[in-house]
């Protein structure tokens, strides 16, 4: 048992560490670091600037989506050192999470799925950060219930016809290009009726719309298809296996292993060891103490969760959906650990600006913590899959798998 | 990085896991469960026998001298099986105190012994209410002699020899604490048994008149070494901690698909897969500090103290979690004594304050944090 490099890791990491240092955007360093959920501000700079021109400075090194092949943009790496990188690159690494949605899922999903030339023609810009990608699955109708879209696309001619409307797409109102799952019939059961599609966003008929969120920021949109036509030779897999194509898209989800989880302690036991209470400081009070201790378990043990699925992957294993944990457990840690922070302000926790500095941190990471626990999969699909996939307990009972999608009740009353 | 246990070391683990499954079973713990025998000692001496006594003892001492990490192993199964048998006040805590402190010729005397089985150890430090601290220490060695009483003494009743942290001197510091040797077979000793909440692994009180007694370590060091045992034993207990989580964690899944109810699995229902998802993250989380553990007391890392720290408080929590939750899942069944339930129910909230309590613990992780943040 031991934390060491192997030899061609160690080189690995000793490339990459020295190419960080000599090329890495310095200035931004700090305000990265101070960075928690909810909060990455970027004085007197634009963050999504920031992250294309760091994007492409790596690109051109040989450093973007390290796992990709070469001819695609990437790098050939293995999986043990795309976690170095993301190691090494430490605060910088914030900046890829722009990008996250393209480089972790649409581009794995062009990949697997869309014709030679088409990888050729646009995996390169979406690794390199000139092209941003979005992925429009969800809907006000089928959330975790993915399947139960209802965007239509219908064949005419060469094209295919999209009305409909997606929600809570991430970075949709700075992406150019977008993965889409449509519904091409409707009389067979749900999963049998999918099709799935790549588009520009720049398309006739594509609106996009910002939703303001519960924390004031806008990270998610509407997008609204009205007579979109999308040529079908950006169909992605076969009609009506759109279903098995979203699979590959989503298994692809579940790969940030190597990036530290954000829990929200390491900024709570700073504050405590900070802050005075009535008695005193309060990282010396009994109650306190306990608190912190409890979660302070929890994020080592999320750390060290971590660090055993790195090692299954440098002997070559796969990660599996045991990982699903990270989010599960995070996710409602870090809206405790806020809660809990503003809590020992009493009535001034409820201050914010720049007149509560600390609070402010915070109450930015209260507002935003639903969200965390809601996106990528709900708590409670989270719980479902570790239950199903890692315990073996029995699927939930779906009534209406067998039932043409048509025939589905659309009202619970 | 390889922060996994080693192919030879899981290979240890299926052995030990095989035996234990044999010579185990809960049918065999019952026995001892319900007072018909103090200890399994026929499991003692198979212990023995396979070298796991001695996992951590180094051969010049009549061990396998294989390591810490072996023994980590060796401990999971133990806490998987809910042996019942006096393994973690012999290995964990009297055995590591003579391989911190011991002399020459103590070790020579003693670690043989346990190795083989013929000598059972344990630690006396506890006396009444309170956790480990040296204000809490009463009882006196004056000239070669401890005056006092220890309770609660994990295995005292049936142990040869004791551990025993005493005071030599009323400066209010940690100096006035030392460790001392007691052969409680000697005279000078008188042992009562204690009803206690894991019959399992029994409780004992220990009076001590001019018992004799010969210094183990330093004078004035009885603290310090103390703590270095805590902390090892914390480590190796986590490691049985994380064994009993999963045995339970895996008892709950088990009679979820075996159950039915409403005509389906009860394990279909959404609540019962969720309890035991809950489970599962807990006793992973857990897993993940005691391999952080075993790794900083492996290496013998500076780390050591607080790692202890995270991984007991992760490990008992884990192990209580899964306990309860087992039951809950199992309903009125895993309330009946006939069920195993209760066993791990038992052992789980016993062993959350054999080295103290969670308050204690949590208080000496935060204190270790705040020592490592201001270095």
């Amino acid at each position: 048992m031991n934390f060491d490099d192997t030899p061609q890791e160690a080189e690995f990491r000793a490339i990459a560490r020295a190419w960080i240092g000599a090329n890495a955007p310095k200035q931004y360093e700090e305000d990265l670091r101070k960075s928690s959920l909810g909060r990455t501000v970027l004085k007197n700079a634009n963050i999504l600037e920031v992250a294309k021109a760091w994007q492409k400075k790596k690109a051109d090194a040989g450093w973007a989506c390290l796992h990709w092949p070469k001819e695609y943009g990437g790098r050939g790496s293995s999986p043990i050192e795309r976690v170095i990188w993301s190691q090494e690159e430490g605060p910088f690494g914030q900046l890829s999470r722009m990008f996250i949605i393209g480089h972790g899922m649409c581009g794995p999903t062009m990949m697997a799925f869309a014709r030679e030339e088409h990888k050729r023609t646009y995996l390169p810009p979406l690794a390199s950060g000139e092209k941003v990608w979005c992925q429009l699955f969800s809907e006000p109708a089928g959330g975790s219930d993915v399947a139960g879209l209802r965007t239509r696309a219908e064949k005419d001619g060469d094209d295919w016809v999209i009305n409909g409307q997606k929600i809570w797409t991430s970075g949709a109102h700075y992406s150019d290009y977008g993965i889409l799952l449509t519904r091409t019939d409707p009389t067979v059961p749900k999963h049998k009726g999918l099709t799935m599609f790549f588009l520009d966003m720049k398309s006739p008929g594509v609106e996009v719309r910002p939703i303001k969120q519960a924390s004031g920021a806008s990270d998610f949109n509407e997008v609204y298809f009205t007579n979109v036509r999308i040529p079908d030779h950006q169909r992605l897999g076969e009609v009506g296996d759109g279903w098995n194509v979203s699979l590959t898209t989503l298994m692809n989800e579940r790969s940030a292993i190597g990036a530290a989880v954000s829990t929200g302690f390491h900024e709570l036991f700073e504050y405590c060891s900070s802050l005075m209470l009535d008695d005193g400081p309060a990282i010396e009070d009994r109650a306190v103490r306990s608190k912190l201790a409890n979660w302070a378990v929890k994020a080592s043990g999320l750390k060290y969760t971590s660090m055993r699925a790195i090692s299954a992957l440098s002997k070559g294993e796969r990660p599996g959906p045991e990982n699903s944990i990270g989010k599960l457990v995070a996710g409602s840690m870090i809206q405790d650990v806020a809660t809990y922070a503003l809590d020992l302000q009493g009535a001034s926790g409820v201050v914010s600006g720049e007149d509560a500095e600390l609070a402010g941190r915070f109450q930015a990471m209260l507002l935003r913590a639903p969200g965390t626990r809601v996106e990528g999969g709900t708590d409670e699909i989270m719980r479902n899959i570790i239950a199903e996939r890692v315990l073996g307990l029995p699927g939930d009972i779906r009534v209406d798998k067998d039932v043409p999608f048509n025939k589905i009740p659309t009202k619970g009353r | 990085m390889n922060f996994d246990f080693s192919d030879d070391q899981k290979q240890l683990r299926d052995q030990a896991r095989k035996f234990l499954a044999e010579k185990c079973s809960p049918k065999a713990v019952r026995v001892v469960l319900d007072g018909k025998a103090p200890y399994d000692k026929d499991l003692w001496k198979g212990l023995a026998e396979m070298g796991f006594l001695g996992v951590a003892i180094p051969e010049e001492f009549g061990g396998a001298g294989a390591g810490h990490l072996e023994l980590c192993v060796i401990a999971e199964e133990m806490g998987r099986a809910n042996a019942p048998v006096p393994f973690s006040s012999t290995v964990y805590l009297a055995a590591e105190a003579l391989l911190i402190a011991g002399s020459e010729a103590q070790k020579k005397k003693w670690l043989p012994a346990i190795a083989s089985g013929e000598a059972i150890g344990t630690l006396a430090l506890f006396e009444g209410k309170g956790n480990p601290a040296p204000k809490n220490v009463k009882l006196t060695a004056a000239n070669g002699v401890l005056n006092g009483i220890k309770k609660p003494v994990a295995d005292g009743a049936i142990a040869d020899f004791a551990v025993v942290a005493a005071r030599n001197g009323s400066s209010g510091r940690d100096s006035d604490i030392s460790l001392f040797l007691v052969d409680l077979k000697a005279g000078g000793v008188e042992i009562k048994s204690l009803t206690n909440l894991d019959p399992t692994r029994g409780q004992a009180e220990i009076t001590f008149k001019d018992a004799k007694a010969e210094p183990l370590g330093a004078a004035g060091e009885g603290w310090s070494i103390l703590t270095q045992v805590l902390d090892r034993a914390a480590v190796l207990c986590a490691f049985e901690q994380v064994g009993g989580s999963d045995r339970a964690l895996e008892m709950g899944r088990d009679y979820a698909l075996d159950r039915i109810a409403f005509g389906r699995q009860i394990g279909s229902f959404q609540a019962i897969k969720h309890m035991l998802a809950d489970m599962y993250v807990s006793a992973t989380l857990a897993r993940s500090n005691s391999y952080y553990g075993a790794w900083a007391l492996s290496t013998n890392a500076a780390e050591l103290p607080e790692a202890a720290a995270a991984a007991r408080i992760s490990a008992t929590q884990a192990f209580q979690h899964c306990a309860k939750n087992n039951i809950q899942v199992h309903g009125g069944m895993g309330f009946t004594w006939e069920f195993d339930c209760h066993m791990y129910y038992r052992r789980a909230n016993a062993m959350a304050l054999g080295l103290g309590s969670l308050s204690y613990w949590e208080d000496q992780l935060i204190d270790r944090m705040r020592k490592k943040n201001a270095a």
